[in-house]
């Protein structure tokens, strides 16, 4: 099993900062690199460096009016730039906030070119897998919509068929909306109800159109989800979709947001979803796309104790099938613990003590079953 | 919200005299459910729906000939004299109309002639962006005593975190006249800030706020 695997990443990623009291915050990638290192699962060969996108590589997705608007931030009126979804308090402007987003596009561009042209098994780009951003609009975070813009580049470079996946806890709006229309290109996100979650679409229904029509799948799940439920109807969503689907290559948006340490969602997840999440996206790579994997980050909004753990699962399982178990190494629990604002965990898994204890358990895991009978009520189907 | 702002101004419409086979072919092709019949001064002389042409037709399941059916003229099956609203009437008059009447499709008339037609699906499309549910944004569930000056009390919760809000719906809250939910649509995947302000000015948060965080 000698697997090839690449991380992008260089201190460059970590431009991507709106301010220091803004809930996204890259020094996550930092962490998660660092976790893998520590614990010996990471070595420096298999780092690579991202390169920039160019203009074109972006105006695959976003207008060229909107990416003139991003560069010149600083110098535009407020007005303007507000109808393009910036100087918001989610996406406040900050210095040199187009190369910082343009680089993150080419960290996945460099991903995407590690597998497709370089001949690596999965590559992954955790700075990225920023799926609100618009054709022409700045929203929840993300400016560049970098999962976008690489299916795009995918699509026009080597004509495979994506399947891309998208477990952030809020709807992977902007990539589905690229791809509405595309019966080449499948999206398929699970997340929180949109009734009272950020963005608020995401419903069953929305399955595209045109010839993209039965090429976008939605899976909303009620708040104060667990494990169980959320891993029972994803895996059998998951291998549905691409036993129907049968893609070339699989991009994954990995947000790490549907814990319930997240201050973000309702969602209440523990680690146990982060173990299954990649290892359900590995054997759709491996039964469909002859290994290509390319694995995004995305949403986190504990970045001490969810999302280096989080994060690093993925890479730990890309590389040995299987997530870490037992403790986390010490030098890295040394090394941060004086700069975190709440206590680190020293396990890969969560404590079963810390989970909580959700009111209506049953009442959800009814929902999302009824909710997983919607999505799946054509694919079926169709192919019979 | 005025009718003319959310009508439709383009109208297909036919004449008395035009054939129920005409009819037909017109709501077929052009996916619509109500035909206003006008007369050469594009007066409203009556209306057909797609159930009164189908009650016409005999059974798709019955071998019987249609054709003598189909020639007849429109003016045998349209609803005559026809409620109309007016394009300075309210939004809400017509959804009035439309509940008390149980109907769906209304002309539009000024100064005698037919200038739109304002149908069930163009309300349905005005609730949901009463609701703000049309743009991106998150929701936040208030329980507050009804009482004067709430409604600016809470909103300026919002405004202080410099927070759009995209929509505000005030609903009873079940039968207790004591009480309203406020529902603020906001702008931003950040809402946190919000929700704590509003929990530590004591406010009611409703689900999914009503339960503590487990995370703090």
């Amino acid at each position: 099993m000698n697997k090839s695997i690449k991380f992008v990443y260089d201190t460059s990623l970590l431009n991507y900062h709106f301010h220091n009291n803004h809930p996204f915050n890259q020094l996550r990638v930092l962490l998660t690199k660092e976790l893998l290192e520590d614990s010996g699962q990471l070595s420096q060969e298999q780092i690579i460096s991202p390169r920039i996108a160019t203009d074109e590589e972006i105006a695959l997705v976003h207008d060229p009016i909107y990416i003139h608007t991003v560069k010149s931030a600083e110098t535009l009126n407020r007005e303007h730039l507000l109808s393009y979804g910036i100087g918001t308090e989610d996406t406040p402007v900050f210095s040199n906030m187009h190369e910082a987003a343009a680089k993150i596009v080419g960290a996945t561009l460099s991903a995407v070119d590690a597998v497709l042209q370089n001949n690596a098994d999965h590559a992954v780009n955790f700075a990225g897998g920023l799926h609100h951003g618009f054709k022409n609009r700045a929203s929840g975070f993300c400016i560049y919509n970098d999962a976008a813009i690489a299916i795009k580049y995918i699509r026009e470079k080597y004509n495979l068929k994506v399947l891309y996946i998208d477990t952030d806890a809020h709807h992977g709006d902007g990539v589905q909306e690229a791809f509405y229309s595309d019966p080449n290109v499948c999206t398929f996100s699970i997340h929180e109800t949109g009734r009272y979650l950020f963005p608020g679409t995401g419903n069953t229904n929305e399955r595209g159109i045109k010839e993209g029509h039965g090429y976008s799948f939605n899976l909303p799940i009620d708040a104060f989800t667990q494990d169980e439920s959320f891993i029972d109807i994803y895996e059998t969503a998951l291998r549905e979709i691409a036993d129907y689907f049968k893609p070339d290559i699989i991009i994954t948006q990995n947000g790490a947001d549907a814990h319930f340490y997240d201050p973000l969602t309702h969602l209440c997840g523990s680690m146990k979803i982060y173990e299954k999440i990649p290892k359900v996206a590995l054997e759709i790579s491996k039964k469909y796309c002859n290994n290509k994997w390319i694995a995004l980050g995305g949403g986190g909004y504990d970045i001490w104790r969810v999302v280096p753990r989080a994060w690093a699962q993925v890479w730990n399982v890309m590389k040995d099938e299987q997530p870490m178990k037992g403790s986390l190494p010490t030098t890295w629990l040394n090394k941060w613990e004086s700069k975190a604002t709440s206590p680190l965990p020293v396990t890969w898994h969560d404590k079963l003590e810390e989970i909580p204890t959700i009111p209506r358990k049953k009442e959800i895991e009814e929902k999302n079953k009824y909710a997983l009978e919607n999505l799946l009520k054509y694919t079926k189907v169709k192919r019979s | 919200m005025h009718v003319e702002e959310i009508m439709n101004r383009n109208v297909i419409t036919l004449q008395p005299n035009d054939t129920i086979s005409k009819a037909h072919q017109v709501l077929v092709e052009n996916k619509i459910r109500h035909i206003p019949i006008v007369d050469d001064d594009f007066f409203v002389v009556g209306i057909v729906s797609d159930r009164d042409v189908r009650d016409a037709l005999p059974s798709k399941l019955s071998n019987e000939k249609t054709t003598n059916i189909l020639d007849r003229e429109i003016a045998t099956i349209m609803s005559s004299p026809v409620l109309t609203a007016h394009p300075l009437d309210f939004v809400e008059e017509v959804a009035r109309i439309f509940y008390d009447q149980e109907i769906a499709c209304l002309p539009v008339i000024s100064n005698e002639k037919l200038v739109g037609v304002i149908t069930e699906k163009d309300l349905l499309y005005t609730l949901i962006q009463l609701t703000g549910t049309h743009v991106q944004g998150s929701h936040i569930e208030v329980k507050v005593p009804h009482k004067p000056g709430i409604l600016p009390e809470v909103a300026s919760v919002f405004g202080k975190r410099k927070v759009n809000i995209s929509s505000v719906l005030v609903y009873p809250y079940r039968n207790d006249p004591q009480y309203k939910i406020l529902v603020f649509r906001a702008q931003t995947m950040n809402p946190l800030p919000i929700i704590r302000d509003l929990r530590e000015a004591g406010y009611e948060l409703m689900w999914p706020n009503n339960i503590p965080e487990p995370r703090v």
